[in-house]
């Protein structure tokens, strides 16, 4: 591919909305100059181009993705994709295999995913998945916010020695960014305890998750991370967690931090009552503190599975629901749980849900710090992107999706009243322009020169679930992916990494803790980088 | 040449701390390895003088030997590849590859050792954890129809019974061990307290504990068939209930015993009601050293973990049909493709006899009765010795595998991306 | 149970499990494989010594094994994984892909004694 012509062009990065515009690549990138004679041209009379999609926040590889395959054969079937000359086959589901997650996020237009959750212990299973996931370019980011070596450190007020692990760990697992997950609470949930606040006592370690946020927002900071610190905060899903989801936006003290599915996050009421929207207060505060950047966990009514580094989540979920749940708690850093879980229009708890979801996209004001997720699969599969956008772009058709949910429910929440509509320009900020710029993938997520040549081009419809489903057009590094909905080039992305420096003295200690503590060889616990990932990129760090 | 903290591929423990030493281009010594891995190491280590390639018990070239299998396997209607238990997940990824191109089965040993505990998961769900909670945190660790002493000697030194953890600093004084099997076996003398069921009571004894967790009355009667007493079946629920981090190791003495899913699940279904009132963890024996993987490997790609068909184009998967000992008892595959296992040695008899009748298809490290009766067989590297690689552990820790010894032999990856290839021009 | 039928359990042994690495035709795993243990109640029921021949039936097929006292129960008959033990295992799964491999009933034949 060389050269698109003729289309609508959004690029907001670069400030373009709507304009028509020809767009040039060459060996991969956007070039500002017409490479010359020759080459294929797209006439995108007519069309809408936008770059890549970008979803910063999903759970497409590793051990608790693959656990939730091997358990739900029910999910599977009735949903397979059959091999084809240039696709491998596949079952698909909530929990696609990994052919079919990187072939469905390709026809959709998506060409870079990030799976948010990867415990450091099965770091070299996710980078065996993210092999054997077609068409995108993708990483990880690793789980740190229950690791014991960290909140011996943090205990110990060996600030230094925190950043130094930080940074080790990223190296060994070819990580991406740090993730904490319901800090200091899956470790206390391994004698079956529970975090119920930033300020509670991790027992037996003499920290709590407010110094574990801040500690690990610091070390993301001073290591200069690309994607800062990515918190996943205490009390996920409890009516009236949008105390703690405030608590930790202020612990973070203008510290930059991304809180992720905060859906799950703003909810009003008393722990194990009936729970009500908080959206306006969360929003107020974000929208005032521009260290702060969010996605949003939208729920789609379906059946979908819940996969959670979250421990004790999982088990609240497998108490509320009755089905089938899956818990694994890993050595010294992590634990996971997974239950399947069908959202139901008419239940007054799945509509407030929803409902949060969709305030939180109509009141942020500023979009560049709001990402469209559905932390797929937890609360709706990727697949469901499209009708989000429609939600967001077309008042009516929200109305009248008002009509199908529980009416007692909605009535409580501020939906029924906001009357804004996503534009095309917003659309494509919330889906690649944001969540690369957040990421600090700065070839990603916009069109402009040396941009990764990714473009997806769209025929204009009315019906803009439609539209958004089956792009025209899907370029991943300037190759034609997809082409009216079919596949036309399997490729395969490379891999994410940062490389962040560290004092190499920290070693010798992070090796006497293995010896101890420890089941895997402190030798053998990083990963190859060149069995592992051999199609990788290390994006650099600011410090 | 000292090749230190080596992974040992043979047994589902997957220990990383072998030393091994080679001498002259064999390996002399594998310090830290047990009984099984010495015998991996050092057997495996061995020179040999096979052809790399035999067509009909002739040495033949390696272009020669895929062209061969490659017609055998694209001129079956229901070709399956079996095994795949000891080879590497490079290898595994490369034989899902070919099944789907095959439009035939694809299992693995998994179906005849733990696959009743994957269908207990996906009846119930799991809950588990990795080695190291169980070193770092277990007081109570139940081990119920396994003799890990002799199937996974070093289990109980290394992860779950003897070793000092964070919780655990005295070691085997901080745990109790309890050993519920239908004998006493060699693993006896490491419990404290052994229960001895009667073979194909499993069941009903798990359910009994079942209730006795949940509080509820269970009759001495109904006991009466199980071998065990109420007073003992009261006693382990009790302890079961109060100890701070319980495990249960299941083995092939639940899977392999009448009721096989149904024994898991009322396992699964026990732990699950534990967590209720403590941690309480379980997690199956897997026997071979990356049988794990090649659950780990076949649910990615297809969805399933084991027993899966290609024929129309798609993944699909259902235990008893498209399985290696239905598709073989029941005369249904036309050819057969081994990889790193010995069917002949090891399938009850009325699926070997299949074996003897259809051509099949051999890649394996040394000779075994399949490559003895095999059409075209393949020499290979040994993962984890000759070829480097991937491997799960049974608590699905994926280690990477180090080569150790030069080897005149392509690895199971190699060959079998060949045969793909090749695979692939006959049947596009 | 009549007095020449007793509950065979297969199961892996550390010698079997040696022989898989070391080679299934050595005499070590042939030993392994081809020694069937009983109770020593039932040894001396059966007028059995150790090393004595015996052949089990099922209604898949005979195996000829040595046999030897150990501590099991009574009625109950140890046997390794191997090519013995296959031929007493029948092939039925009951859908599950699993034969049954522990647990089924043997008739008993002494050979020599």
């Amino acid at each position: 591919m060389t050269r698109i012509i003729n289309g609508e062009i959004y690029d907001p990065q670069n400030g373009i909305y709507g304009e028509v515009r020809d767009i040039y690549m060459k060996d991969g990138a956007i070039t500002a100059e017409d490479p010359g004679p020759g080459g294929q041209t797209i006439d995108a009379a007519g069309m809408v181009v936008m770059p890549g999609g970008v979803d910063m926040h999903c759970h497409i590889a590793g051990p608790k993705v693959n656990v939730a395959r091997k358990m739900r054969p029910e999910d599977h079937r009735g949903n397979m994709l059959p091999r084809t000359p240039i696709t491998r086959s596949g079952t698909g589901g909530s929990v696609p295999s990994t052919f079919a997650t990187g072939y469905r996020y390709a026809v959709m237009g998506y060409t870079t995913a990030f799976d948010a959750a990867v415990p450091p212990l099965a770091a070299r299973h996710a980078h065996e998945e993210l092999n054997d996931t077609p068409m995108i370019d993708k990483g990880f980011f690793v789980l740190m916010g229950n690791n014991e070596f960290i909140m011996q450190r943090i205990a110990a007020g060996e600030k230094q020695q925190v950043r130094d692990f930080a940074a080790w760990l990223l190296q060994a697992t070819k990580a991406y960014a740090i993730k904490l997950v319901n800090p200091g609470g899956v470790e206390l949930w391994k004698f079956l305890g529970n975090a119920h606040s930033i300020d509670d006592e991790v027992t037996g370690f003499g920290v709590t998750p407010r110094q574990i946020i801040q500690s690990l927002a610091d070390a993301s900071l001073d290591l200069g991370l690309p994607h800062r610190v990515h918190i996943h905060c205490n009390n996920l899903g409890v009516a009236g967690n949008w105390e703690t989801t405030l608590d930790t936006m202020k612990a973070l003290e203008g510290r930059r931090g991304h809180l992720t599915h905060l859906q799950f996050h703003s909810y009003g009421g008393e722990p194990g009552g009936l729970f009500h929207s908080k959206t306006a207060d969360l929003v107020e505060y974000v929208n005032s503190h521009p260290n702060l950047s969010v996605d949003v966990g939208q729920v789609m009514f379906g059946d979908t599975t819940s996969m959670t580094g979250d421990g004790p989540l999982g088990y609240l979920l497998h108490q509320v629901t009755g089905r089938k749940w899956v818990n694994v708690d890993v050595e010294n850093e992590e634990g996971c749980g997974i239950v399947p879980i069908e959202y139901k229009d008419k239940s007054y708890v799945h509509t407030t849900q929803w409902a949060i979801g969709l305030e939180w996209f109509l009141m942020m004001q500023d979009p560049w710090r709001i990402a469209l997720t559905t932390d797929h699969p937890n609360g709706a599969s990727f697949m469901m992107y499209p009708r989000i956008i429609r939600l967001l772009m077309d008042r009516e058709f929200r109305k009248e999706m008002m009509q199908k949910v529980n009416q007692k429910a909605l009535a409580e929440t501020a939906l029924p009243d906001l009357d804004r509509e996503y534009s095309l320009g917003e659309i494509a900020i919330i889906t690649r322009a944001a969540p690369a710029r957040l990421l600090g993938l700065d070839h990603k997520g916009h069109l402009g020169v040396g941009a990764d040549a990714d473009i997806t081009i769209y025929d204009k419809d009315e019906d803009k679930e439609k539209m958004f489903s089956s792009p025209r057009y899907v370029i991943k590094g300037g190759e034609v992916l997809v082409e009216d909905g079919h596949i036309r080039e399997e490729v395969f992305g490379r891999t994410f990494y940062v490389n962040p420096s560290y004092d190499p003295d920290i070693e010798a200690k992070i090796q006497e803790y293995f010896d101890k503590y420890y089941t895997v060889r402190f030798e053998n616990y990083p990963v190859q980088l060149e069995h592992y990932l051999p199609r990788h990129e290390v994006v650099a760090c600011s410090a | 040449m000292l090749y230190e903290h080596v992974v040992c591929a043979f047994c589902g423990c997957v220990c990383d701390d072998i030393d091994v030493t080679v001498e002259d281009g064999r390996i002399t010594q594998a310090k830290n390895a047990c009984v099984l891995g010495k015998a991996w190491f050092l057997d495996h280590g061995k020179p040999t003088d096979l052809p790399a390639v035999r067509i009909d018990g002739q040495a033949a070239s390696l272009e020669e030997g895929i062209d061969a299998a490659a017609s055998l396997l694209a001129r079956s209607h229901y070709p399956i590849i079996y095994g795949l238990s000891s080879t590497s997940c490079e290898a595994q990824r490369q034989a899902v590859a070919l099944a789907e191109v095959l439009g035939g089965c694809i299992d693995c040993c998994t179906s005849v050792c733990h696959g009743p505990s994957g269908m207990a998961v996906q009846g119930v769900g799991e809950p588990t954890c990795t080695l190291g909670e169980v070193k770092n945190r277990a007081n109570l660790v139940i081990y119920w129809g396994s003799n890990p002493a002799e199937s996974h000697p070093r289990h109980m030194t290394r992860y779950a019974v003897t070793s000092r953890g964070m919780f655990t600093p005295n070691g085997r004084k901080d745990r109790t061990v309890v050993l519920v099997d239908v004998r006493p076996s060699p693993s006896s003398r490491a419990a404290d307290i052994q229960l001895t069921v009667r073979p194909g009571k499993d069941f009903e004894l798990l359910w009994a504990l079942r209730a006795l967790v949940q509080g509820q009355k269970v009759e001495e009667s109904s006991l009466a068939d199980t071998g065990v007493t109420l007073e003992q079946l009261v006693d382990l629920a009790g302890r079961m209930k109060s100890c701070r981090f319980g495990v249960l190791f299941v083995g092939q003495g639940l899977t392999q015993s009448r009721g096989k899913h149904m024994n898991l699940t009322a396992a699964f279904l026990l732990v699950r009601d534990l967590n209720r009132t403590t941690k309480f963890a379980l997690m199956p024996m897997r026997g071979h050293g990356n049988v794990t993987g090649v659950d780990n490997v076949l649910a990615w790609q297809t969805g399933y973990p084991f027993g899966v068909n290609f024929s129309r184009g798609c993944p699909r998967f259902n235990p008893g049909e498209f399985t290696m000992v239905d598709v073989l008892r029941r005369g249904e595959a036309d050819a057969v493709l081994s990889v790193a296992s010995d069917p002949v040695a090891s399938l009850p008899n009325s699926a070997r006899r299949r074996l003897a009748d259809v051509p099949v298809v051999a890649i394996d490290t040394h000779d075994s009765e399949t490559t003895r009766i095999a059409r075209v067989v393949f020499m290979a590297a040994t993962a984890g010795i000759g070829v480097e690689g991937t491997a799960y552990r049974m608590d699905n820790v994926p280690l990477h595998l180090s080569k150790v010894l030069p080897t005149p032999y392509p690895s199971d990856e190699e060959i079998l991306s060949r045969l793909l290839a090749r695979v692939k021009e006959m049947k596009p | 149970m009549s007095e020449r039928k007793l509950i065979l359990i297969t199961g892996r042994t550390t010698h079997q499990g040696v022989g898989i690495s070391s080679g299934k035709h050595l005499e070590e795993y042939q030993t392994a494989t081809n020694v069937v243990q009983f109770s020593p109640a039932d040894m001396q029921r059966f007028g059995l010594h150790d090393d004595d021949m015996v052949r089990l039936k099922t209604i898949y097929g005979t195996a000829t094994v040595k046999c030897r006292s150990a501590d099991l129960p009574e009625g109950l008959a140890f046997l390794a994984f191997g090519p013995a033990a296959n031929q007493l295992v029948g092939g039925e799964t009951h859908a599950s892909g699993m034969p049954d491999s522990k647990g089924f009933e043997i008739e008993l034949e002494v050979l020599s004694a």
